[in-house]
């Protein structure tokens, strides 16, 4: 059985992010949402039925075979920073950390799998990927859950798919997202547009924001509505055709500002990469802020090819429970911009100034990292 | 702008386009914590937006005489709860509320009707199942007739079904 330390101290690939599609695709998730028959959802149920799915769960999720040497744990036996570290790495989500009694967690090795027991549902499992692998992420995730179907008994109803406790994931019971970083199409003020258009294809855009109009980071999370009357497969597709598109607009939209007003972008990654590199107390917004644009210059080639991954692994190493973890003790909130800052300035260290004026092109788009291994 | 949570003025705005429309959630900064929301790169924006869109949807739920005392049988859940918490009791909901299920289903999905992966296990279990009632009622026919070589064959046959059952 895996170890928490040893958990934490193995990253996995897809929190370094994906170079895949210029930068612009971080991570693929998806996940499905599966219930017992004859058991009432963990959120009704009384302690001795959570108990009981619990009881009949485990055992089938510790059986599979890409769970050997799994981590598995009852929730009520990390303490919080620990489960909250967990969230911070997407390998749990914070509906799931809240509860505690009668819910566990089993982790994959490679932190491609995670399944959570008793969560809102009562199981709810999913698969991450780096970049534009949305594909890759549901066919592995479909094989672990045809292996679990043949010793659970699910909740499924002929017409409205896989029952679950919301009414807004029946059907499929299936979410797929992915996470896009789009700086470019922030900058050229073609943001409200293209999100517009996603959305009449029938994905939501998210985005979390800040004072002003701009998604916090540039990031922005696009993932199906409709779970009920379309298949996993189609929904896959679909999404997985529309983010491409997205990442080449993205890709213009860099390319026509680095025509149009190089010096811009020059002093905006310029300006990120000084306070990156020598403040000493920063706040969680700004540092994310700084980060984007850090990233961007490195997907433009301004910085070497592995700062983009140095970015998204700072994304997540400076969120509070990491920073916690790090010094080991609970922080205020202006030590945390202490410590974050020291933890950004000493990733940044041997990071050279950029380098701007040889790299007046816009890098080819990349597509050779996005690699369709199947490694369950 | 206030936090949609509590009174303090809000500062994180989680937004989300939904069929063209902005939707947009304000929290103040230890509501944001709180819900977990402050880390984009997290998924519990998405959660968070949706239970928030079946409150919207149960909106246009027209309350009919007498459905608040309504009950699911299995798990005791009323409308009431579905409004208080916004999620199911048990599998057995889904028939007793099926009319408001099915009103609440056109703003949230593109159909009512499942396409997609059914569980194999017990797409098996139901042929099992079905096989065996069969059986059983063979073996009481033939009990009933006397005719006990048949009777024993069919209670192999019902072994061996239940056999592969466990
Ligand atoms: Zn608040
Ligand atoms: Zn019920």
């Amino acid at each position: 059985m895996m170890r928490f330390s040893t958990l934490i101290k193995n990253p996995a690939d897809w929190m370094a992010g994906g170079n895949g599609h210029g930068g612009a695709v971080l991570t693929s998730r998806v996940r499905l949402a599966r219930n017992l028959r004859g058991l009432p959802f963990p959120g009704w149920a009384k302690r001795e039925q959570r108990d009981e799915a619990l009881r009949r769960i485990r055992p089938a999720v510790e059986g599979l075979p890409v769970m050997k040497d799994a981590f598995s744990q009852e929730l009520s036996q990390l303490d919080s920073v620990q489960k909250q570290v967990l969230v911070e790495r997407h390998l749990i989500s914070r509906e799931h950390a809240a509860r505690g009694d009668g819910s566990a967690a089993v982790i994959e090795r490679k932190q491609h799998f995670s399944l959570m027991i008793n969560e809102e549902d009562h199981l709810r499992m999913q698969a991450i990927r780096p970049g534009l692998n949305l594909t890759a992420a549901y066919e592995s995730l479909d094989g672990v859950d045809s292996q679990l179907e043949l010793e659970l008994e699910y909740a499924f109803d002929s017409g409205l798919g896989y029952l679950t406790t919301c009414p807004t994931n029946l059907g499929t019971a299936m979410r797929a997202s992915v996470m896009l970083h789009l700086p470019g199409l922030v900058l050229s003020d073609q943001i409200g547009q293209v999100l517009n258009g996603i959305n009449k294809f029938g994905f939501a855009v998210r985005g979390l924001y800040g004072e002003g109009t701009e998604s916090l980071g540039n990031l922005y999370q696009i993932s199906n509505q409709s779970t009920l009357g379309e298949s996993e497969s189609d929904i896959i597709r679909r999404l997985e055709r529309i983010i491409a598109q997205v990442a080449i607009h993205e890709q213009n939209a860099r390319e026509k500002l680095l025509e149009d007003d190089p010096a811009m972008v020059a002093d905006k990654v310029g300006r990120a990469y000084g306070l990156l590199r020598y403040s000493h107390l920063m706040e969680s917004k700004e540092a994310l802020n700084l980060l984007s644009l850090l990233r961007l210059g490195g997907s433009l080639d301004y910085f070497p090819s592995d700062t983009v991954s140095l970015c998204d692994e700072l994304l997540m190493e400076i969120q509070p429970a990491h920073l916690q973890l790090h010094a080991g003790r609970k922080l205020a909130a202006d030590e945390r911009d202490a410590i974050r800052a020291k933890i950004v300035r000493d990733r940044l260290q041997s990071l050279h100034s950029p380098d701007i004026y040889s790299k007046n092109h816009a890098p080819e788009p990349d597509s050779k990292d996005q690699e369709n291994t199947s490694d369950t | 702008m206030k936090c949609d949570y509590c009174d303090s003025k809000a500062t994180v705005f989680l937004t989300q386009l939904v069929d063209g429309q902005m939707k947009k959630v304000c929290l103040c900064e230890p509501c944001a914590k709180d819900k977990g929301v402050t880390d984009p790169t997290g998924f519990s924006m998405a959660d968070m937006l949706l239970g928030a869109s079946i409150g919207q949807a149960m909106q246009g739920v027209p309350v009919m005489a007498g459905s608040h005392h309504r009950k699911c049988s299995s798990c005791g859940f009323t409308l009431d709860d579905l409004r208080r918490v916004r999620r199911f009791g048990c599998c057995e909901c889904y028939d007793t509320f099926s009319t408001e299920v099915g009103q609440m289903l056109r703003s949230m999905h593109k159909s009512n009707q499942h396409v997609g992966k059914v569980p194999k296990g017990l797409v098996a279990k139901q042929v099992r199942d079905q096989q065996l009632e069969e059986l059983r009622a063979k073996l009481d026919q033939a009990i009933a007739a006397e005719s006990y070589e048949e009777a024993a064959g069919l209670r192999d046959e019902i072994d061996n079904l239940t056999r592969a059952e466990s």
